[in-house]
């Protein structure tokens, strides 16, 4: 499981591309005297070849009730970015001075956009840029702007090659760092790198049973290869195999259901199968609400399309008591959404 | 975020703690009024790329809490048109940085709150966000091509906001790629077709189907299970299985939940218990969880949080567009919601 600080503050980048406040507590990309650089920093007003520009400061409005103490390094860098920045200067200088602003700050994508058009103007050596992000990506994961960098790179390259490599090790320190696979679903589906993806999330889940990431990236991979029948098949004993090591694993159960979806009008010997290794359960003494939930659905589906009056009493039956056990024992939290479900099948079977 | 240049100077406010119930409210209003005041300022630096979100989530809370007084419309009002692209029409987070549809809802919405869309452009506000969408009816972020459901969210939002949502973008092709991230695994949503469903962004994709009116596309059975199992026994709600709770995914759960007409189907009161858990009692502010260091992005998430679940003494909030109801009203916009099953 990762750590609170890390999914504080990855919290907020996940949902609107910022990088937020939170960055002060892990103290991570310091400004303060303590990180790893300052010791060799030399001011870029003593640097010779950049005697030619007038930094330009920024303008905090005209009535600043608090002028802003910017530490001094933090506001020369940025001073003298806004100074290329107005000349639209694009050279080598201008490009090491944007990794020194992005080291300050890598979620100002501003900056980014500029580092950008200075290595088309220049027509660098993108691989390196590549190496520059592995670094910038391996301390910064949870940073929209740098992987939205990488991935305009790539398609710039128009090579891959690295791609499931470096998520792969962004993978290894977060199993479900969201970037991380939305970066490398967009290369593989890009840059068709499906072939060996499905032994990736077999390890996935070998390393963390409940990972939904992974479970979600199975099914990415076998829709684009397609369910046929030998594929559903073949996932349901999967899935009802990792399901007997961990019988309370919501991301199996979702997958279990999303794969059934895929048999001829659920009525197939696979649903069949399902049921059986259900009722096992059930009978063994599981009472996992994920497992309940999922009987409830198979024998409301099983009821309403039963035609005989008995068998189908029975089933509903079943279904009641379920929906009973789950709002007074199993699932009390969620009570009120199991009155429902069982409300909704009585009025499904008198219309039946 | 610093709102100090927003702040009029402080009012003094007696009684301290209400003793009736657990809110710090006035601590909470002081917070976010004095929000970078004694803070390091080099957070002040750090988040200079997202000030007008920062505003528009204290602006927000502060109204919730009917304190909207304590901010100095005006020079809010400058600063938001300072921040207008001449060029694109669209609005940057600050002065000197580029534009991006984020920042554009944010200025959006803080220009609604203040009844002041006659002080910007609108039309090439407009403009922007439909030059956005491209062929498959998704929507970039801004000129640089990251696609995401948020996006669809914000587009749609400003649309609405602006009351021009008609004739102006593709409609029906939002729909179908918003449509085409819905997972048939777990009913939820993500970021692009394909992508793990996360509750974040399943607010985006139900709060853009509410807006466009299409709610009826949803398996809400479904998606409202998912989402009511995201409720942990502290009571508190994460955005994916296995993950740790957190005070925004209270709000992003719940306001899916709500417009989905299926709030009572998760308990209220021990979310409302795990919220309070995570204010600051000696600085104000919530933060993401219990003994964190609170943020303005986690206060207003705990307090709009609070406000659907009924709280005394906060005004209503729109479950669709986090903004204070008054204000849709006033608009006269209404985003669909589902009634109770």
């Amino acid at each position: 499981m990762e750590q609170s600080y890390e999914s504080a503050v990855g919290t907020i980048q996940r949902i609107l591309g910022l990088y937020f406040v939170k960055c002060l507590k892990g103290g991570k990309m310091s400004d303060s005297d303590s990180d790893d650089w300052s010791e060799e920093w030399i001011p870029y007003s003593e640097r010779n070849e950049w005697a030619d520009i007038v930094p330009i400061p920024q303008d905090d409005g005209e009535h600043p009730i608090v002028a802003i103490a910017y530490s001094p390094k933090f506001r020369e860098v940025f001073d003298y970015f806004r100074a290329v920045l107005a000349h639209r200067e694009k050279s080598q200088r201008a490009l090491e001075l944007t990794a020194d602003a992005l080291r300050l700050n890598p979620a100002n994508y501003t900056v980014w956009q500029y580092r950008r058009d200075i290595l088309r103007a220049l027509e660098s050596d993108l691989y390196e840029e590549l190496d520059y992000l592995d670094e910038v990506i391996r301390d910064n994961a949870k940073n929209y702007q740098v992987w939205h960098h990488r991935r305009v790179i790539v398609e710039m390259l128009n090579d891959s090659s690295k791609e499931l490599e470096l998520t792969e090790v962004a993978l290894e320190r977060d199993n479900k760092n969201y970037h991380a696979w939305q970066h490398r679903q967009w290369a593989i589906k890009t840059f068709d790198l499906f072939e060996n993806e499905l032994s990736f999330v077999d390890r996935l889940i070998a390393e963390d049973i409940r990972n939904n990431s992974a479970w979600n990236q199975r099914f990415f991979v076998l829709k684009h290869f397609g369910f046929t029948s030998d594929v559903v098949q073949r996932e349901i004993q999967y899935t009802m195999n990792r399901i007997r090591v961990v019988k309370n694993n919501e991301s199996a159960w979702n997958y279990l259901g999303g794969i059934l979806k895929y048999e001829d009008n659920g009525t197939g010997n696979c649903h069949q199968e399902v049921l059986s290794f259900c009722e096992e359960l059930y009978t063994s003494g599981v009472r996992s609400p994920y497992l309940l939930a999922f009987l409830i659905d198979l024998y409301r589906d099983q009821c309403l399309q039963q035609s005989n009056v008995t068998e189908s009493d029975v089933l509903s039956r079943k279904v009641f008591n379920l929906c009973n056990d789950m709002s007074k024992k199993y699932d009390i939290v969620r009570r009120k959404y199991w009155q429902y479900i069982a409300e909704q099948f009585k009025e499904n079977l008198a219309e039946k | 975020m610093d709102f100090t240049s927003f702040a009029k100077p402080s009012n003094v406010d007696g009684n301290n703690e209400n003793n009736s119930t657990d809110l710090h409210f006035w601590k909470h209003v002081e917070y976010i009024e004095n929000h970078g005041k004694d803070q390091d300022d080099y957070e002040y630096c750090m988040t200079e790329f997202l000030r007008m979100s920062g505003i528009y989530w204290g602006v927000t809370a502060l109204d919730i809490m009917n304190q909207l007084d304590r901010l100095d419309r005006t020079s809010i009002i400058d600063f938001i048109r300072r921040c207008q692209c001449p060029v694109t029409g669209g609005f940057a987070p600050c002065e000197g940085h580029d534009p991006h549809i984020l920042y554009t809802l944010s200025a959006i919405q803080i220009l609604c709150i203040y009844d002041a869309l006659n002080e910007i452009d609108c039309e090439a506000v407009v403009r922007y966000v439909s030059g956005l969408q491209q062929f498959d009816g998704s929507f970039f972020g801004d000129k640089w091509g990251e696609v995401d459901t948020r996006f669809s969210f914000c587009a749609v939002a400003i649309l609405t906001l602006l009351g021009r949502m008609e004739g102006t973008i593709n409609v029906d092709r939002a729909i179908k790629f918003v449509m085409s991230c819905c997972n048939q695994t777990d009913g939820g949503f993500g970021s692009k077709p394909g992508a793990e469903s996360h509750a974040g962004l399943i607010y985006c994709c139900v709060g853009f189907l509410s807006l466009t009116q299409s709610l009826h596309l949803l398996d809400v059975d479904k998606l409202g299970w998912w989402l009511c199992e995201r409720q942990l026994t502290s009571g508190g709600l994460n955005g994916r299985p296995e993950k740790l709770p957190d005070v925004c995914y209270s709000w992003w759960v719940l306001s899916s939940l709500t417009i989905m007409g299926r709030l009572h189907w998760i308990s209220a009161e021990k979310l409302k218990q795990f919220i309070l858990t995570c204010q600051d009692s000696e600085t104000g502010g919530f933060a993401d969880r219990t003994g964190n260091m609170p943020d303005i992005f986690h206060t207003l998430f705990g307090i709009g949080a609070l406000s659907i679940l009924g709280f005394e003494g906060l005004k209503a909030i729109n479950p669709t567009l986090c903004m204070p109801q008054y204000v849709i009203d006033r608009l006269g916009i209404k985003p669909q919601i589902l009634s109770k099953p």
